[in-house]
């Protein structure tokens, strides 16, 4: 495989699974141009006058959707763990002798190691979108037969649209649906909340299935998707499992070290000034972020300061926000507990979003950009404030990307971090793989101390003579390196097989994942 | 064929070891290691363990090492465990680095308002615990440690004590219940343990006994630094005989009280109010006072409880104690805050010291306020009141 170095130092191929890609070029540097793609026109002549468009099963659904051989099928992963769907329905394509599809999901769980099997026997022939856990391990091993793609999920929305992927066949997990095909995710008994990530493919795939364990007489209301854009509803008894599909209740953080790493958080927002009436954030469901959130409030309620709108993965804790009128709004993109999913049917204050209204990098603007502070996780962020989210220092790919990269455009980037998790150094030299250039990144909030980007001389003068731990990136590396017994051997990987590549949210290549070697 | 087995295995361990050492006539060092940061340290792991076997003499051996994470001092205090486990005669100790961050002393009237105590057979919480920045953290050999790993947490406190940065903390070790914890001396002093906890003390008697050894142990090492004591008492009898072993040894900094074990002595229960040990509590305050010394209040046990442990700290204030055990850093700042003497005592005590420099200026015997008068011991409170919000002031 042929590889060049892009922008970024980093060597990356330009050719991945018989397609041509773009070495990234720097930020807001690749500017395509012509027009994006359409969906093939259809007639209501060949729908059932009656709305009904419901088929006996996925195996009919699918057989009328024309699958063959190196199609590509599209999942989202608002069922997140509780996902049983897709496993079904790769067991239905096996069952039907198609090969080589490019599974489309918007990202992976571990319950989706059943699909190794279809990895391995050739029903799948690569993944694009993310590798998670398992799937994360066979793929970096190298037993994957094509190249995996990560993208963010507004970088999907974008890929999509800008006809870099052609999604054939797209299957939808409705929560509740009817005849027609509208389908939602705020109610019925595998309730994940927004259907959002569904959009896109809903819109511009050849062939939209819906699929769903709630089958409501027409109309089904609100709809998160529409029934004009689906072709077939399939019945299935169960969609997955809801323990897993939503948690009942989301619980912050106990430990000690990352409360303290959220506190410095909520502290940095508050003495940089970013916390003022009208403001915005955005917080994941990670426990440091729940924590982050809880001490933010505190000092809001303290300051009688109120927010603008809270953009994230919606949690009880920023439903209670929008309740006790802390926020005027909350920019939902993800529902992570029952509470989540009650307050997005019940509260008009509670916004439904998509990775094309947040994140798509080839819209006429976003909401990302206009968020005040975001909080992020990352597995590792190095001396130039290049972070990771993808693969660990051990060279193996282990999480999605998400709307991470997206959210690098918010107005001040916070990456709270661990320094180090057990004896694996998260502040690095370089990062194993770069997944945000450290341009984008402003703060680091570590349990050892908050390290801001030389860049920003702003937020470097905000804070100067407070009593936060400010310190250089350098500091807190060497600290870390004292504590875990020097700097950490990298993984030995092979530099000629490239077993998966990263975009950056305009599509380019911005790295590589590499073989790794045992 | 022998073997020995030291440290923790299984899902749930992090930043810890398991080891497995068989000793063989022939073959030499066979060595398995399986590691969670194999690709970031295994060369490093591999070394350390090979070093030791030199360092040990231990030639012919199958060695299994199951590695969590473990730091460099852990991984050397679980495989010095095994060796030491597989022939009690070895007596040479294999000691990391000293430090040189943790060369800073202390002193008999340092501020003692927290104290972090730490389970001393447990390495995974050491490394970020002076964040949290308590007044001490104690390294504990006692209670929370089993019966039977006695002998591992000697060496992981005294590695931690060596390795791990405190970033500031008073360095303190709770040894055993004598005459066990006499033992555990040898493994600390030379170390630079800033306070010595002794539990459930009964007599000046055993505080002689500790300070015998402990003067025994700095002139054999050719040691410098101070070290002082805090005795616990929780008994009956400890208390009756407080200012007798508050008073026994010029080391002692401080006399703390152990509730649980004193409530259980004295055959009741420990309520949220506490009438049942005001005796002691009063006692000992009294005690610690009458020698000079600080007098440390109990643990705040239900971690959940912030405002529960914010009342209990103010009524220990209140009474006469200078500090308060933590359980959980969580706990700390709300200890600190709450024995913080407050703006309105830092106002009266800046106006009584004036008035008294003002008299002393002037040649007046008589200081007043006002109309008021001002004693001597009035005026000794305020400059400690002082002393108290300067310290705090300087460690912010």
């Amino acid at each position: 495989m042929k590889l060049v170095k892009n922008a970024a130092g980093r060597m990356v191929p330009t050719e991945v699974n018989g397609e041509i890609v773009i070495p990234y070029k720097g930020v807001n540097k690749h500017k395509p141009t012509g027009n994006k793609i359409g969906a093939p026109i259809k007639s209501c002549a060949d729908y059932q006058l009656d709305g009904n468009k419901v088929v006996k099963n996925l195996r009919e659904a699918l057989k009328k959707a024309g699958l063959k051989n190196g199609m590509t099928i599209s999942t989202h992963h608002h069922l997140r763990n509780g996902d049983v769907l897709t496993n079904i329905l790769f067991d239905t394509i096996k069952s039907m002798g198609v090969k080589n599809i490019r599974w489309y999901p918007s990202a992976s769980f571990p319950v989706h190691e059943h699909l190794i099997q279809y990895l391995n026997d050739g029903t799948i022939h690569h993944i694009e979108g993310s590798m998670n856990g398992p799937l994360g391990r066979y793929t970096t091993e190298g037993k994957m037969k094509g190249v995996g793609v990560l993208r963010s999920h507004g970088g999907r929305y974008q890929s999509i649209q800008d006809g870099e992927v052609h999604v054939d066949i797209a299957v939808i997990a409705a929560p509740t649906a009817d005849p027609f095909g509208n389908a939602t995710g705020d109610r019925g008994k595998s309730a994940c909340g927004l259907l959002g990530f569904a959009l896109a493919d809903s819109e511009y795939a050849d062939n939209v299935i819906v699929v769903t364990d709630n089958l409501i007489p027409f109309p089904c209301s609100p709809w998160q998707i529409q029934g004009n854009n689906v072709d077939y509803v399939v019945e299935l008894e169960s969609l997955g499992d809801p323990s897993k599909i939503v948690s009942g209740t989301t619980e912050v953080t106990k430990s000690p070290d990352r409360l303290l790493i959220a506190e410095y958080v909520a502290q940095f927002l508050e003495i940089s000034g970013i916390l003022k009436d009208g403001f915005s954030f955005q917080a994941g469901a990670g426990g440091t972020n729940l924590a982050f959130a809880l001490f933010l409030k505190e000092k809001m309620i303290e300051k009688n300061i109120k927010a603008r709108f809270i953009r994230g993965g919606s949690t009880k804790y920023l439903v209670q926000m929008l309740e006790e009128g802390l926020t005027d709004y909350i920019l939902d993109g993800q529902t992570f507990d029952l509470e989540g999913v009650r307050s997005m049917r019940e509260n008009d204050g509670h916004l439904n979003t998509s990775p094309f209204t947040s994140y798509n990098f080839h819209g006429k603007g976003n909401f990302a950009s206009q968020i005040d502070a975001v909080v992020l996780g990352a597995t590792e962020v190095d001396l130039n404030f290049n972070a990771n989210v993808v693969t660990h220092s051990d060279g193996y790919l282990l999480h999605g990307i998400g709307g991470w990269q997206n959210c690098m455009f918010g107005k001040t980037v916070i990456l709270a971090i661990p320094s180090f998790r057990d004896r694996i150094p998260v502040i690095v030299d370089e990062v194993t793989t770069l997944v945000a250039p450290g341009e984008l990144v402003d703060v680091i909030v570590t349990e050892r101390g908050i390290a801001i980007n030389p860049k920003r001389k702003d937020l470097i003068n905000a804070v100067k003579g407070s009593n936060l731990p400010i310190k250089t990136i350098k500091e807190i590396y060497n600290e870390v390196n004292e504590i875990c017994g020097g700097k950490p051997a990298k993984p030995k990987v092979n530099k000629d097989e490239v077993v998966a590549i990263i975009k950056w949210v305009d599509g380019t290549v911005i790295d590589s994942v590499f073989k790794v070697e045992k | 064929m022998e073997k020995s087995i030291a440290g923790k295995k299984g899902d749930k361990v992090r930043s810890d070891c398991y080891i497995e050492i068989t000793s063989k006539r022939l073959g030499g060092i066979k060595l398995d290691i399986k590691s969670k940061v194999e690709v970031m340290y295994g060369e490093s792991i591999k070394t350390t363990i090979l070093e030791m076997c030199d360092f040990f003499e231990l030639k012919h051996a199958e060695i299994l090492v199951e590695d969590y994470g473990a730091l460099p001092s852990t991984l050397m205090a679980r495989f010095e465990l095994a060796v030491k486990r597989l022939n009690p005669k070895i007596e040479k100790e294999f000691l990391p680095t000293f430090n040189k961050k943790n060369k800073y002393k202390t002193s008999k009237d340092k501020l003692r308002r927290s104290r972090l105590y730490l389970p001393g057979n447990e390495p995974k919480f050491y490394p970020n615990a002076g964040l949290h920045k308590p007044d001490g953290i104690i390294l504990d050999l006692e209670d929370s440690v089993a019966p039977t790993e006695k002998d591992a947490a000697q060496l992981i406190v005294r590695n931690a004590l060596r390795s791990i940065d405190f970033y500031g903390s008073e360095r303190m070790v709770r040894i055993n219940q004598l005459p066990l914890g006499l033992n555990d001396l040898k493994f600390i002093i030379p170390h630079n343990v800033h306070v010595i906890l002794i539990p459930k003390v009964e007599t000046a008697e055993q505080i002689l006994q500790v300070e015998a050894k402990v003067n025994e142990l700095i002139l054999a090492n050719k040691l410098k630094n101070e070290v002082f004591f805090m005795p616990i008492i929780e008994s009956a009898l400890g208390v009756i005989n407080a200012y007798s072993i508050a008073t026994a040894s010029k080391y002692n900094c401080a006399l703390a009280i152990g509730l649980e074990d004193y409530t259980a002595d004295i055959g009741t229960q420990r309520t949220n109010e506490g009438k049942e040990s005001f005796y002691a509590r009063a006692s000992l305050i009294n005690a610690a006072k009458a020698a000079g010394i600080q007098a440390i209040d109990t643990v705040f046990s239900d971690v959940n409880d912030m405002e529960g442990l914010r009342d209990s700290v103010i009524e220990a204030k209140g009474l006469g104690f200078e500090g308060k055990g933590c359980i959980h850093p969580r706990q700390i700042q709300v200890v600190h805050e709450a024995f913080a003497p407050t703006q309105i005592e830092i106002e009266k005590a800046q106006k009584i010291v004036a008035a008294f420099e003002e008299a002393k200026a002037k040649g007046i015997g008589v200081v007043s306020i006002g109309s008021k008068m001002i004693d001597a011991p009035v005026v000794k409170r305020a400059v400690n009141t002082l002393k108290i919000s300067k310290l705090i002031s300087e460690q912010k």
